[in-house]
């Protein structure tokens, strides 16, 4: 077993419309992957098949030499693989520490415990996650009340809760101030090594610097695929960036 | 404190209140159980339901129907008919989650017509239109003070017991597939498996609720599974304030206050109940319980700015 993420000759399409068109891609274990492409490729298409919230037409994904095409979403879940949103989707009556403590009840068995309380070390242990995202201080706060900012750190700080051994970002530094980026960049240099981090991201110049490999997405096909500086001197990543 | 100045109050009420108050108090037990089973699945999961009274009609039925033509006790027939209703909530459940949102609606809606046109048209078994008749009550619960505090302790436990379905980790998964069901999938929880947990659960209850209503009426017509039934249901979780412990006892009280005390004054009683209903959603949206919470808060900040 020598890749942590195995697509292959996946196809997704709405209508009569391509999404993704045979598209296999390979992840190394613990490698940081770049996902680039215009809007429309097909980006968070892709992310949505490799965790089971799209059905796919064709094709299969393959978890740590396990094929998870045929598992329902939450069961992927439980074979490693952990996501965010590019949209922000966090239960938005609830705490911060709620927010963590049911990603944190999503692969404990205490889940389906129907006759006890809320387990309070569930909070204690959603705290904990909240401060290596620097958020303990705002964890009795309502989601409503925080800033962007923390939101999507937030969504991170509930993906690495899970303990992932994949994760999915989807575009994490979306719709945040120069300082928020730096913020969450910061904590997602700072994933452990033994976590694969597949990344959308559309700012380039930060997503760059985390990247070690890029694949660039156009009209649902991968057209280019590299290191960072490999996929820079591609003339077809120019021509879809630049036109020319 | 509170929570034993109202158990003194209901303990003391047949001491001081009339056979008619005592009996319509009762009656407002049973339809908290069956209202707060409703709100379980609407108020904590997101699931409107039009075919709840099914639970409390086939439970109710197969208790009468166990006792009049098998001639068995209640320690038999109870159970049974718990049992039978839980199961058949397992059923419904296993078609009705196929859908959410209005199709869960119009699913449940369509399950119970079909129990609703049996219970009709199977006159063999039914009697039909005309009801089952000369059932009795368990444990010689005749007199309406005995009754009342069989129904408190049952109505007690069963809140109790929803209550504490709500406020677990289980509960928990529970808001969470009503608020983002896409994310719970995401996060690892077994979203439609938590659905129709909390569909047999509540059917369960429903089901207590059915037995308490035959046990009290010593009779049972297929209008107890009718739509109207549903919905009355359904309308005293939203009245009372979905969502909430207290909730869907509050809008019991006010369904049957308005159908069983109203009604003795005022001939068009459902005219008034749609009436309150409209001014509760007007005034209060979120329903009786919160409503007054929020217009008591904002009192309280009122005069605590004022002095």
């Amino acid at each position: 077993m020598d890749t942590a993420l195995q697509i292959r000759n996946l196809r997704k399409s709405f209508g009569g419309l391509p999404a993704i068109s045979d598209v296999s891609l390979e992840v190394a274990p613990g490698e940081r992957r770049l996902i680039i492409g215009p809007n429309g490729a097909g980006k968070t298409t892709l992310f949505n098949l490799v965790t089971g919230d799209l059905p796919r037409d064709a094709g299969n994904i393959v978890l740590f030499g396990k094929d998870v095409t045929h598992l329902a979403a939450h069961h992927r879940v439980h074979r490693g693989l952990a996501r965010t949103y590019q949209i922000i989707t966090l239960f938005a009556k609830d705490t911060l520490e709620h927010n963590i403590a049911l990603s944190l009840l999503g692969l404990s068995k205490l889940r389906w415990s129907a006759f006890r309380s809320f387990d309070e070390g569930l909070y204690g242990e959603a705290r904990a996650v909240l401060a290596r995202v620097g958020l303990e201080h705002l964890a009795k706060k309502g989601i409503a009340e925080v800033a962007y900012g923390d939101k999507r750190r937030v969504e991170i700080a509930m993906a690495l809760a899970q303990k992932p051994r994949v994760l999915l970002l989807d575009e994490p530094l979306a719709g945040l101030s120069r300082e928020e980026r730096a913020t969450v960049k910061r904590l997602i240099a700072g994933i452990p090594r033994e976590v694969t981090v597949v990344m959308i991201e559309h700012d380039m110049d930060t997503a760059l610097d985390l990247a070690e490999r890029i694949t660039v997405l156009h009209y649902g096909r991968v057209i280019v695929e590299g290191t960072r500086a490999e996929v820079v001197a591609d003339p077809k990543t120019r021509e879809i960036y630049l036109g020319h | 404190m509170k929570l034993a100045a109202l158990a003194l109050m209901l303990v003391a009420f047949p001491f001081i209140a009339g056979e008619f108050y005592v009996n319509l108090a009762s009656q407002i037990f049973i339809f908290a159980i069956f209202a707060a089973s409703i709100n379980l699945l609407l108020g904590y999961g997101g699931l409107a339901t039009l075919g709840h009274a099914s639970y409390l009609g086939v439970a109710a039925y197969t208790s009468a129907l166990l006792g009049l033509k098998l001639g068995l006790g209640h320690w038999i027939a109870a159970p049974a008919a718990l049992l039978c209703a839980t199961l058949m909530a397992c059923m419904f459940g296993l078609i009705a989650l196929r859908a959410t949102g209005l199709g869960f609606l119009m699913l449940t809606l369509a399950l119970s017509q079909v129990l609703w046109g049996t219970a009709y048209r199977w006159v063999a078994l039914t009697d039909g239109d005309n009801g089952l008749r000369g059932l009795s009550r368990p444990f010689h619960l005749d007199d309406a003070a005995s009754f009342y505090y069989f129904a408190l302790a049952v109505t007690a436990a069963s809140l109790w017991l929803m209550a504490r379905f709500v406020g677990s980790p289980f509960g928990a998964a529970l808001r969470g597939t009503r608020d983002q069901p896409r994310r719970m999938s995401a996060l690892g929880h077994n979203v439609w498996l938590i659905r129709w947990i909390t569909f047999v659960y509540a059917g369960f209850w429903g089901a207590v609720s059915g037995l308490l209503f035959v046990y009290y009426h010593k009779y049972i017509h297929p209008i107890s599974l009718s739509l109207t039934n549903s919905a009355e249901g359904l309308l005293a979780v939203i009245a009372g304030g979905s969502g909430t412990l207290g909730g869907p006892v509050v809008g019991a009280a006010i369904v049957m206050l308005l159908k069983n005390y109203v009604s003795t004054y005022v001939e068009r009683w459902n005219t008034l109940l749609g009436l309150v209903f409209v001014l509760i959603v007007v005034f209060m949206p979120e329903g009786v319980v919160p409503g007054a919470r929020r217009i008591f808060s904002r009192w309280t900040r009122r005069f605590r700015s004022a002095t």
